[in-house]
């Protein structure tokens, strides 16, 4: 039993050191960029991280190119398989480490789904899941210093909504018939004012695709605008460049705190978006 | 100094700002956001749909089935599990109502045996007591008709004596004459007797 103990902790003790090391390099890469763009003067490029451009060559951008956004979304898909398939395989009752991540992350989404939906949005609890660990991964990989993040184009946040959004008007309509209009027909209004509520939900209900992507694209986008910003002061200033590496750090923990937010607000808005297609009545 | 160091940063920032966003420069050909380089489009869009089918499939074929197949067979062991704790104390309860039972019933056998053998000492304690007041009565019967015996021996005694003398004292007080023995003893009885 001690030999054991004692093999587990020099693992990971091993383990760690390889972390730092880990994080290490990566500050280290990270710097080496910074140093690379540092062209002379203050030249701080905060939107250059977010150019798409191919991976193998110099041409024009197709639909079929590899790009780093292609490399980043394939990266995401590697994290869900990670995290999803590869943290269950063991399938215990009395769940690992890893397997317990996967399981908090079903119960997560499938209570958020239950509770803001209602128990017949279950059926759609697979595509919901599918958006949250997308959107999760996607933040948490751009976090990582000199990567792409996919969710910062509203390219991407657009279609997430898009699809939402159509997905839920259908849906609405195949399950309610005329009666999901009674949506924007607030019953409990004085009659007079029904209407103009009328108008007000459909704006409303039209810009909610808007809203939804906008948000996750516009929050992921400014943190990491303001990360570079940041930095470039830093590799600019020489020795006083460490306020605003304090800075880095601090809007870091906040960026790293948004992500999780950002994909759990998608999530959610979802839900409630779906509950409105599955029990359109006020 | 940190207040210095933050006014030239924002200073620069500007001119840095003014740079990236006002011109070209030779990363990408975005001018500003990329995220509004149309260009990039269609190709961000395929690459999502890709990816989002292949997370979509990699769930719903591998990933859900097998959560919830391990959270429904640990609901199962659970419910199991519950099950037979509820079972296995049940059966302490049984066995605990059987002990004591048996510990009542040993206590009772013991208080039965013990007054049982009380009663049996007391029954043996009588007759003995019994027996020995039986012999005592007889030994003092026997005593008695004993003491009746010698009594009466010493009363015989006493007359033939008493008789012996007064045909002696009839004899002195009369010589020559002849003594009636029966008279004397008929006497002699009539005053011993009282």
């Amino acid at each position: 039993m001690a030999t054991e103990s004692t093999n587990t902790e020099a693992k990971s003790g091993a383990g760690k050191f390889i972390a730092f090391a880990l994080i290490g390099l990566a500050v280290l890469a990270f710097i080496g960029a910074l140093m690379d763009d540092y062209e002379g003067g203050l030249s701080i490029h905060p939107m250059d991280q977010f150019v798409v451009s191919p991976l193998f060559s110099d041409g024009p951008v197709g639909v079929f190119t590899i790009t780093n956004a292609t490399m980043w979304f394939a990266l995401a898909v590697l994290a869900v398989i990670v995290i999803m398939v590869l943290g269950t395989r063991g399938r215990a009752v009395i769940p690992s480490r890893s397997q317990s991540i996967a399981e908090l992350a079903y119960g997560f989404v499938r209570n958020m789904v239950e509770d803001v939906a209602g128990k017949d949005a279950l059926p759609y609890f697979p595509y919901i899941f599918t958006l949250f660990l997308y959107i999760l991964c996607a933040n948490f990989l751009g976090l990582i210093p000199g990567s792409f993040t996919t969710t910062s184009h509203i390219a991407v946040t657009a279609i997430l909504a898009a699809a939402v959004f159509l997905t839920v008007t259908i849906l609405g309509f195949v399950k309610n018939g005329a009666g999901f209009l009674s949506l924007f027909w607030v019953a409990s209004a004085p009659l007079a004012l029904r209407p103009i509520l009328a108008v007000i939900e459909l704006i409303s209900y039209f810009v909610r695709p808007v809203s939804h992507s906008i948000r996750l694209a516009g929050n992921v986008m400014a943190g990491h605008a303001v990360l570079k910003v940041f930095a470039g002061f830093a590799g600019a200033l020489g020795l006083a460049g460490i306020a605003p590496i304090v800075g880095v750090v601090a809007i870091y923990g906040l960026e790293v705190l948004v992500s999780a937010i950002q994909a759990y607000v998608f999530t959610i808005l979802t839900c409630v978006y779906l509950k409105d297609a599955l029990h359109p009545h006020h | 100094m940190a207040d210095e160091a933050e006014n030239t940063g924002h200073g620069g920032a500007e001119a840095g700002l003014e740079v990236a966003i006002g011109t070209d420069h030779g990363a990408g050909d975005a001018p500003g956001m990329p995220q509004l380089d149309f260009a990039t489009f269609d190709n961000q869009v395929f690459w999502l749909v890709v990816t989002l089918v292949a997370i979509y499939l990699i769930l719903s074929k591998i990933a859900l089935p097998r959560i919830s197949a391990v959270i429904a067979e640990r609901q199962g062991t659970l419910t199991n599990d519950l099950a037979t704790a509820e079972d296995l104390k049940r059966q302490a309860a049984e066995a605990e109502e059987s002990y004591n039972t048996a510990l009542a019933n040993a206590r009772a056998e013991a208080q039965r045996i013990s007054q049982e053998t009380r009663d049996e000492i007391q029954a043996q304690l009588q007759v003995e007591i019994d027996k020995a007041d039986a012999e005592i009565a007889a030994k003092t019967a026997e005593s008695t008709a004993r003491i009746a015996e010698i009594q009466e021996g010493a009363v015989a005694i006493a007359e033939e004596v008493a008789r012996d003398v007064a045909a002696e004292i009839v004899q002195a007080l009369a010589p020559g004459q002849d003594v009636d023995a029966d008279a004397v003893a008929a006497a002699v009885a009539n005053r011993v007797r009282g």
